[in-house]
C-alpha cells in the first residue's frame, strides 16, 4: 500500500536553516546539508527547502546547497521560494531539485504554472497555497483565502477554488499551509486541508502548525493529507522522523519504516 | 570509453539519475548524452524520462535517437526508468501516442472510477510516493533487495505487457500494476531508483554489475 509521506521542511536564508513563528522571529537551526543528511538517515520520505533569503545577492546560495544535498541524499527534493519564471525552475532542477514549488508567482502569473508543467511535467510542479480563514460563507462553512508574500498580502482569492485552478493548469501536487497556524504548534488546519483534498485529485501536503505527533496523524486521518510537512518539531530534536513514523504506524497509518 | 550512457533527449531532470549512478559506481565513466554515437559505444545504457510520453517520443525522434535506442535495447544491459519503461511499448493512452514498439503491449492510465481503497478513501493520481514492489520473478537486478521493498513512484500511467511473463515486479494501487519488466538484456522500472534511497541505489548498483542475462 502507498505510504503516507513525512516531509521535513528546511526554511533557508543566507545559507542557514531558520524557523520563525507566523513567518516572523527567525531562529537559527543549523547547516542545511548537515540537517538534510540527518533527516535522510532518520527515514524522511522527501525533503523540502524553502528559500526565504530576502536579498537577491544571496539567492544563488540555494543552488549550491541543493547541488551538495543532491549528491549525498537520494530521496526526492523539493525547492521553493523566489521562483518567478520558467528559467528559475530550470536552474533548480539542474542543481538537483526533483520538484519546484511555486507560491506568490502563481498568483501574480498563473501562466507560469502552465508553462513550467508543460515544459518539465506536472510531476515536478508543486503549487504552494498559503491560506487563512477569512470568515464563513452563507451556509456557515469556513472560507479560506489565499495570501502571498509570506502571508503578508491578501489576494481575495478563495483557497479551494484556487486549488482547483492550479491543478487544471498543471500542478502535480499542492502544498497547503495554514498561515494562521504556521509555527504555532497547535496542529494543522484540518478543515482547510480536507476541503482542498476533497476538491482535487492530486496529492496534498499539509503544512503549518505541527506541535506534536498526534497532529501528524490528524492531518492524514481527518485532514485527508497524502503527506505531512513539519519543521520545528524535527529541527530542535523534539522528535526524530523515525519516531514520528512509528507513532503514525501505531495509529494505523501506512508509513515507510 | 563510456561505461554508462544516460540518454538525454531534453525531457526531465537527468542530474538525479547520473548523480545516483556516480554514487554507486565512482570508478565508472557515466555520461549524460544526446549523441547516438555515445549510446552506440557505451557498455550499458540508462533510458530515463519524465513528463508526457507524446512529448518524450517527439523529442526522441527529433534528436534522431530512435535507432540508437532500439539498437541498445537489443544488444546491451539496458535500464528503462519511468517514461523510459513506457516508451518501450507500442502505444500509450496518454495523447494516443505510439511508443518505440520494442515490446508488445500498451500504456494505460489509472482508471478514475477505480481509485478508491478498500475503505472507500479516494486514491490520488498521480500515484506519488513510496509503495511496495513485489518481485514476480528472480532476477539479478533484484539482488540484495527484499521482496516487498518500497520504491518511490510518481506517475499516472502504467504499462500492460501483452506477454505477462515480462513482468518482474508488481505494485498495488489499488489493483496490481506493472512495477518492473525484464526481457533479455532489458530491465525497466516504473518507479525511480535514483530517488529510492538504499533500495534504489542497490538496484542501480546491480545494474552496474549486471551482464545483461536473466
Amino acid at each position: 500500500m502507498l505510504a503516507k509521506r513525512i516531509i521535513p521542511c528546511l526554511d533557508v536564508t543566507d545559507g542557514r536553516v531558520v524557523k520563525g513563528v507566523n513567518f516572523l522571529e527567525l531562529r537559527d537551526a543549523g547547516d542545511p546539508v548537515e540537517i538534510a543528511r540527518r533527516y535522510d538517515e532518520q527515514g524522511a520520505d522527501e525533503l523540502t527547502f524553502l528559500d526565504i533569503t530576502a536579498s537577491s545577492d544571496n539567492r544563488g546560495l540555494i543552488l549550491h546547497i541543493i547541488e551538495e544535498v543532491a549528491s549525498q541524499v537520494f530521496i526526492p527534493l523539493t525547492v521553493g521560494g523566489g521562483v518567478r519564471e520558467v528559467e528559475d525552475v530550470r536552474r533548480l532542477l539542474n542543481a538537483g531539485a526533483d520538484k519546484v514549488s511555486i507560491n506568490t508567482s502563481a498568483v501574480i502569473n498563473p501562466q507560469l504554472v502552465a508553462d513550467a508543467s508543460d515544459r518539465y511535467g506536472s510531476q515536478c510542479i508543486v503549487v504552494a497555497i498559503d491560506a487563512k480563514q477569512v470568515g464563513v460563507d452563507a451556509s456557515g462553512q469556513p472560507r479560506w483565502e489565499v495570501f502571498t508574500h509570506g502571508g503578508r498580502k491578501e489576494t481575495g482569492i478563495d483557497a479551494v477554488e484556487w486549488a482547483r485552478k492550479m491543478v487544471d493548469l498543471g500542478a502535480g501536487e499542492l502544498l497547503v499551509t495554514s498561515m494562521d497556524r504556521d509555527g504555532t504548534k497547535i496542529g494543522f488546519n484540518l478543515g482547510l486541508n480536507k476541503a482542498i483534498s476533497d476538491a482535487v485529485d492530486v496529492p496534498i501536503i499539509a503544512s503549518g502548525g505541527v506541535g506534536n505527533l498526534q497532529h501528524l496523524v490528524d492531518g492524514v486521518k481527518i485532514g485527508g493529507a497524502d503527506a505531512v510537512l513539519a519543521a520545528s518539531i524535527f529541527h530542535y530534536g523534539e522528535y526524530t522522523v523515525r519516531e514520528a513514523k512509528e507513532y503514525m504506524r501505531d495509529h494505523g497509518i501506512e508509513v515507510r519504516l | 570509453m563510456i561505461d554508462i550512457a544516460v540518454v538525454d533527449y531534453g525531457m526531465g531532470n537527468l542530474r538525479s539519475v547520473s548523480k545516483a549512478l556516480e554514487h554507486v559506481a565512482p570508478n565508472k565513466n557515466v555520461v549524460v548524452t544526446s549523441q547516438p554515437a555515445d549510446i552506440k559505444q557505451a557498455s550499458r545504457v540508462v533510458f530515463p524520462g519524465q513528463g508526457a510520453m507524446p512529448d518524450c517520443m517527439r523529442e526522441l525522434e527529433s534528436r534522431g535517437l530512435r535507432d540508437a535506442i532500439v539498437d541498445a535495447a537489443a544488444t546491451k544491459p539496458f535500464l528503462g526508468i519511468c517514461i523510459g519503461l513506457q516508451l518501450l511499448f507500442e502505444h500509450s493512452e496518454e495523447g494516443d501516442a505510439a511508443g518505440l514498439g520494442i515490446l508488445s503491449g500498451n500504456v494505460k492510465r489509472f482508471s478514475a472510477n477505480e481509485m478508491h481503497d478498500e475503505t472507500g478513501n479516494k486514491l490520488k493520481v498521480p500515484h506519488m510516493g513510496w509503495n511496495q514492489v513485489y518481485q514476480t520473478q528472480a532476477h539479478p537486478m533484484w539482488k540484495d533487495i527484499a521482496d516487498g521493498e518500497r520504491f518511490y513512484y510518481v506517475h499516472s500511467y502504467y504499462v500492460q505487457p501483452q506477454d505477462e511473463n515480462l513482468i518482474a515486479g508488481v505494485t498495488e494501487y489499488p489493483k496490481r500494476f506493472t512495477g518492473a519488466i525484464a526481457h533479455r538484456n532489458i530491465f525497466a522500472v516504473q518507479f525511480h531508483p535514483e530517488k529510492s534511497q538504499h533500495a534504489g541505489l542497490q538496484l542501480l548498483a546491480n545494474f552496474v554489475q549486471w551482464n545483461g542475462q536473466a
